[in-house]
């Protein structure tokens, strides 16, 4: 049994004031102007989560990260398709399913008048247990906030906020967490930070589905499933959509960076060209040129000191491969 | 309130000993950094080095506790309301109002920022033009999608001309493509003469500025080019710098 199994599931918002509809195994056919919600059964999404596993949903704002999570927490109900967390149904379960899984919202969702400490055994009582029961599977992210225990909430600073907030959602411990991004406007060593406690949980036999924009934290899960406009666009592990990247992708540098850019959107052998980082990341009509051949038609355009690799792509040039379709 | 700007030279954003203390805890320490006309000043740092503090003290929000701001050639303690006219501000949380079409919200911030009419009806045409939005002028913003909307955003921070423009961490959240093409606005602004500094989480973007500059526990710990700072911190990219120098932050605060 899969700790998740989401089988055509497909939530569909109308938003009146956007004129556009958002949600999750959307229909592209529902563009704007459309007032009226139609059949999405074809268009729903499917996965499966195993147990103990790291599950990745890797995509922008808006692509419906959020509807997937709210519906598996059993907080709001899909318009088709089923889903079911640790066997229970999401519908007729949803009391069985509330008491194992722990959620962390992207919002922080904590009570700010309550100091760190009553925010953390209200949640513990909340779930019939205490703080000492479970202290062992918080003991490494509430040590860090706990020298701030009569603190108010609200007074806590992001990191600290986001500790205590994955604190609270594993004090009944879950068998299931579903964090909706966790790291993000985080940076990138408290992020780093964040991502070795994730491990750790996983070592405990915890399954988490976890959600972010930073393409980067990709490779840290054991799967993923990148989304986008309420679909997915791949689902596999980090390897395997690295893999399956199409082109031959070069990586590209010269004295003058934007030129370069510009100068190589022009060329009508560019498939595509974006900046990365110090580097530009190439890919031609023709996968034959040779790294050599394609220096000499870079140094034609008068750049100087162009250096060309052959690299291989990470997960944000496989998403934009992907979501160019 | 002295009308005159306090420097003339191509500094657009020199701090000196700039320093923000609330009671006992100093949130900036000392930090004294210049930043030249036409430069991408990329304003790095942990969550809690004093990033945002000595921002809102260069935007003329808040006044130093000690040491000296001078923004746009003008004073950032006694001349605050002259800073604020002549700079641009976008953060990734404040975009523009929702509820409002593309041109009434350029015409709103124009007017807030005192240019003229014919000056806004102007420079909206050309504004719609530039970015291909002739088919958007009439529909609420609200309507638009996420990378258009930041596009806008940072168009209308810019529209009033200032010398510099802040934004704080403008495109988190935003798709990978999207991401890149706002770069590249920044790039187009900056061939203009507007100076951007920017603060970001995202490291790839801190390759794209002229100079860095790395906060932790409100100092300011390396300043240079992003390939001197690689070359200095022995890394192969700007993680790498990064990633040395906050670990060195004993502050858990935000």
């Amino acid at each position: 049994m899969s700790a998740i199994e989401v089988k055509n599931i497909s939530k569909n918002y109308y938003s009146a004031k956007s004129g556009k509809f958002a949600g999750i195994g959307r229909n592209p056919l529902l563009g704007e102007d459309q007032t009226k919600s139609i059949s999405t059964k074809e268009t729903g999404i499917s996965f499966e989560v195993e147990k103990g596993e790291i599950f990745g949903i890797i995509g922008p704002d808006g692509a419906g990260k959020t509807t997937l999570f709210r519906i598996l927490t059993t907080l709001i109900l899909a318009d088709s398709g089923s889903a079911a967390v640790d066997g229970f149904d999401v519908v007729n379960d949803y009391k069985e399913i509330r008491k194992r899984v722990g959620y962390m919202p992207g919002r922080f969702s904590l009570y700010q008048d309550l100091t760190v400490e009553e925010n953390l055994n209200f949640f513990a009582t909340v779930f019939n247990t205490t703080i000492e029961e479970n202290y062992d599977l918080v003991k490494d992210i509430y040590q860090q906030i706990e020298p701030f225990k009569k603190r108010r909430a609200g007074k806590l600073s992001g990191g600290m906020k986001q500790k205590l907030a994955l604190s609270c959602a594993l004090i009944h411990k879950p068998s299931v967490l579903f964090l909706d991004e966790p790291t993000t406007g985080v940076d990138p060593v408290s992020r780093k930070e964040f991502w070795g406690m994730l491990k750790k949980l996983k070592d405990q036999g915890i399954t988490i589905l976890v959600s972010t924009p930073y393409m980067d934290e990709a490779t840290l899960c054991d799967r993923i499933a990148l989304i986008q406009n309420g679909q997915f666009l791949k689902i596999d592990t980090p390897e395997n959509i690295v893999r399956q990247y199409k082109n031959k992708l070069w990586a590209v540098q010269s004295d003058t960076m934007y030129k370069l850019l510009t100068d190589l959107r022009a060329n009508n052998l560019t498939k595509n060209c974006f900046a990365f980082g110090d580097k530009h990341h190439l890919s031609m009509d023709n996968d034959q040129l040779t790294t050599d051949e394609l220096k000499a038609l870079i140094e034609k355009s008068g750049h100087k000191n162009v250096i060309v690799q052959e690299i291989e792509p990470t997960i944000e040039d496989c998403f934009m491969q992907l979501s160019q379709g | 309130m002295n009308n005159t700007p306090q420097i003339k030279s191509g500094k657009v954003i020199s701090a000196v000993n700039l320093t923000k203390r609330f009671g006992h805890f100093t949130a900036v320490d000392n930090i004294s950094f210049e930043v030249e006309r036409g430069e991408i000043f990329g304003f790095l740092g942990a969550n809690g080095a004093g990033k945002t503090t000595a921002m809102r003290m260069l935007c003329g929000l808040s006044i130093p506790s000690g040491g000296k701001g001078i923004v746009a050639g003008f004073d950032i303690e006694s001349q605050t309301e002259l800073v604020k006219r002549n700079i641009g501000y976008m953060s990734q949380k404040f975009s523009l109002y929702d509820d409002l079409k593309v041109w009434e919200n350029i015409e709103l911030f124009g007017g807030i920022y005192g240019m003229k009419d014919n000056e806004i009806k102007e420079k909206t045409d050309e504004l719609m033009k530039v970015l291909n939005f002739e088919n958007e002028r009439n529909k609420l913003v609200g309507s638009l999608p996420l990378g258009f909307k930041q596009k806008l955003a940072f168009s209308v921070s810019i529209f009033h001309s200032p010398q510099v423009v802040f934004l704080d961490e403008p495109t988190g959240g935003v798709d990978p493509i999207t991401r890149r093409q706002f770069w590249e606005l920044i790039y187009d602004a900056t061939s203009k003469g507007i100076t951007v500094f920017v603060t970001t989480h995202y490291m790839d973007e801190a390759e794209y500025c002229d100079r860095v500059s790395i906060m932790v526990n409100g100092k300011i710990e390396a300043l240079d080019s992003p390939r001197n700072l690689k070359k200095q911190f022995n890394a192969t990219s700007m993680d790498g710098v990064f990633q040395q120098l906050a670990r060195k932050s004993t502050r858990k605060a935000d």
